[in-house]
């Protein structure tokens, strides 16, 4: 999966979203490249969310421009994946599940079934493969959700709040998870209001606050020493 | 365990491509059952609009076969008030009709919408009651007379009340005695909307006094208390009349069939025949075609 | 009182001595109302899935509209078909009236608001679920109802028994477009009607006692499918 990038970088230029004249998110540019894990930081609503979703295509900015600069860019939706903060799992098996998302791309029957043991072990889900999907415990449904977006082989993979209701050992999986998933070569993008997560999981933060994009820095640097009093006031906890 | 593990297997064959299939084979019993239903269709048959008074008698059971047996067409009954299979033919959903109105029915005809028809049969009205008999009635033999005594007390009264033969009958009744039921309809007077059976339910019910062909009384079953009041009286004679829809007006009606159909009834074969049936050792129809002219 | 132990006779003896012509009536039923139920569901459930995915102008009025259609009339249903089949109707070439196909029209008008409105409610709560995430995944509009349908398919399952419940329970529609004739178009229930017109209760109850059984039969089949399926897959 390694090599050329096929849809990155991505950019942003000038989005701002509203719903009913509200306006949600305000001017946000920037780029993302290969390879990091990118983790967006801010309070309950700040727009983490709906920036994922800009950002994923689920829908639309209301002005400004989501861009993927990619020699494949036409068909940037195949190559990426989302893991929401509730896993979505469809009434049918573990494995029935991955081999659903793997045929919605047209993958041939003998590359499917490959993809599918191959996911559910790294997701150390191989003994529960023909156990239908929605008696799994959460922690192993979002890992159920990763694998799928894995065995997807995405370019970049954004995650909402992947752990927010998971408890620390099934958090603990799944950032594992994300860290094997991101060393494959796959481009994170991800939520989170968690200062520790952030930390553990990030390179670089992109705080937001309101709707807005505050700063953005690498996490040493973001930790450190922020540059704006609402990032400083997160982190000291004062907003919660 | 073991039928669990059959349902297992069931559904483990339950995919989405099974469920395709399992959808187009929906659709094929579907369509089955339409060509089937299509087939039987171009049987030769006729269909015959009467009265529910005639087909709870189960008179159309006796002679249905016969015909059948001797012609090879078969009888389709559809049993509706008078009224309504008059409706009936004169939308041309039937090809004949056998119905007991007959001012009704001559209008039909002047009308154009019915031809060749005959006299075939005829049976009496009786007035039923309960058993206490609360108006004194029970063996009267003026008709018009028991019914002006009923409404002088206001015992209660079950009419059809839906445009029936019987009904029709029943008011005239009425108007002779010079009595206005639409006046004390749902007070003592009241109107089923149903056929000679479901009337015959409601007056055994209740109990109250009714007006019924003798054929259907004779062959119900739930009398409860009622008993057969008045009966003989010149008035209550109920001719029935065959007749064919005409093709002129519905080309789709089948003439020929239906004209043997009517030669038949008014034979001697068919003649006997609806004079052989009996309920209880009794007659209840009496043949009476005039020989054709 | 007497009656009623007189119909549990009668059911039972009809059931033991199976009586040819009653074998007839309940075939006839059977293939008149599933007919219609396997029709109103290849169209009802794709209705309903379509409206539960789209958005289009009329849309809020199409579900009002169904959902007051569910307690149509039988009656009215079967005036209504009548009209259509009737040879002074627009349909009356077909000659269809007074046949079971006639009936099969009949129960499947019936029937369609029914299962159309069930599985209207169950997909959309389904798809309010799936949706972004079938999206994400990139499945076209075909794809998600196909989905949808499969992962429905318990909700999708009570509405076609409710629909049969009421195809094979109602009367007034197959009376109108059928005529009740003898081993043409007589089924259950308008056997049942004309035995208590004939004052025959005991027989009419056995009768009924005897479409109880049947409907209670499929229901239940179909009851313990489901309940297995669900502890399997949840």
């Amino acid at each position: 999966m390694n090599g050329d990038p096929r849809i990155l970088p991505l950019r942003l230029e000038a989005v701002s979203y509203e719903v009913r004249g509200r306006r949600l998110i305000h001017d946000v540019s920037g780029l993302f490249d290969q390879g990091t894990r990118s983790v967006i930081l801010g309070p309950n609503g700040a727009g983490k969310s709906l920036m994922l979703r800009l950002c994923h295509g689920l829908i639309r900015p209301s002005a400004g421009r989501v861009i993927w600069c990619g020699a494949s860019a036409g068909r940037a939706p195949r190559h990426q994946a989302m893991v929401f903060q509730r896993p979505v799992l469809l009434r049918r098996s573990t494995a029935a599940n991955i081999d659903f998302a793997l045929s919605l791309r047209r993958i041939g029957r003998h590359e499917r079934r490959r993809r599918v043991a191959e996911a559910l072990d790294m997701a150390g889900l191989a003994r529960l493969a023909k156990v239908p999907a929605r008696v799994l415990s959460v922690g192993e449904q979002q890992r159920l959700a990763l694998a799928r977006a894995w065995a997807l082989e995405p370019e970049v993979l954004f995650l909402d709040e992947p752990t927010a209701s998971l408890d620390p050992a099934a958090t603990h999986a799944v950032e594992n998870l994300i860290d094997t998933v991101n060393r494959s070569g796959t481009k994170i993008i991800m939520t989170t209001h968690d200062l520790g997560q952030a930390r553990r999981v990030a390179d670089e933060i992109l705080f937001f606050d309101r709707g807005r994009l505050i700063e953005r820095a690498a996490t040493q640097a973001f930790f450190d020493s922020p540059e704006s009093p609402e990032a400083e006031a997160f982190i000291e906890g004062r907003l919660w | 365990m073991r039928s669990s593990r059959f349902t297992a297997l069931l559904l483990g064959v339950l995919t989405p491509g099974v469920l395709t299939l399992g959808a187009l084979a929906l659709g094929a019993l579907a369509l089955v059952c339409f060509l089937s239903t299509a087939t039987s269709a171009e049987e030769r048959f006729l269909v015959l609009a009467s009265t529910t008074s005639t087909d709870n008698s189960g008179l159309f059971d006796h002679i249905l076969p016969l015909f059948e047996e001797e012609t090879g067409i078969a009888v389709r009954v559809v049993a509706r008030g008078t009224g309504q299979a008059l409706g009936l033919g004169r939308d041309g959903d039937a090809d004949l009709l056998l119905v007991h109105d007959r001012s009704a029915e001559l209008r039909f005809i002047a009308e154009g919408y019915g031809v060749a028809r005959r006299e075939v049969m005829y049976n009496d009205f009786v007035i039923v009651g309960p058993q206490s008999d609360p108006v004194r009635i029970k063996g009267m033999d003026d008709v018009v007379e028991a019914l002006t005594k009923i409404a002088a007390v206001r015992a209660l009264f079950i009419s059809r009340g839906d445009d029936s033969g019987t009904h029709r009958a029943e008011l005239r009744f009425w108007d002779e005695a010079a009595i206005d039921v639409d006046a004390a309809s749902g007070s003592w007077y009241l109107e089923a909307g149903a056929g000679m059976g479901a009337t015959l339910n409601v007056a055994a019910g209740k109990p109250a006094y009714t007006m019924s062909d003798r054929g259907t009384w004779l062959s119900f079953e739930n009398r409860g208390t009622l008993e057969l009041m008045i009966e003989g009286d010149p008035r209550l004679f109920n001719p029935y009349g065959v007749m064919l829809i005409n093709p002129e007006r519905h080309p789709h009606v089948k003439a020929e069939d239906g004209l043997a159909f009517i030669e038949w009834i008014t034979s001697e074969a068919g003649q006997a025949a609806i004079a052989s049936f009996k309920i209880n050792g009794e007659r209840l129809f009496f043949p009476n075609a005039a020989p054709a002219e | 009182m007497s009656e009623i132990a007189e119909a549990f006779r009668t059911a039972f003896q009809l059931i033991v001595g199976f009586d040819a012509e009653l074998g007839e009536i309940i075939l006839l039923s059977l293939r008149v109302s599933l007919s219609a139920v396997a029709l109103a569901t290849l169209i009802g459930v794709p209705l309903g899935a379509a409206i539960a995915l789209f958005r289009f102008p009329g849309r809020g009025v199409l579900t009002v509209l169904l959902n007051g259609l569910m307690g149509l009339p039988p009656v009215v249903v079967g005036l209504i078909v009548y009209l259509f089949l009737s040879r002074s109707g627009p349909l009356g070439v077909l000659n269809l009236l007074f046949s079971p196909t006639a009936m099969i029209i009949a129960q499947c008008v019936l029937v369609i608001p029914i299962i159309a409105a069930l599985s209207r409610q169950g997909i959309e709560d389904l798809w309010r679920e799936y949706e972004e995430q079938l999206r994400s995944l990139g499945a076209g509009p075909g794809r998600a109802i196909l989905t949808l349908i499969y992962d429905g398919r318990f909700t999708l399952l009570t509405a076609v028994l409710a629909g049969f419940g009421r195809a094979t329970a109602e009367v007034g529609a197959v009376m109108i477009v059928g005529g009740n004739i003898a081993h043409v178009t007589r089924v259950m229930t308008t056997a049942i009607s004309l035995e208590t017109l004939k004052g025959n209760l005991a027989l009419a109850l056995g009768l009924g006692i005897i479409l109880i059984i049947l409907t209670l039969g499929i229901n239940s089949a179909a009851y313990l499918m489901k309940s297995a399926a669900q502890r399997r897959e949840t």
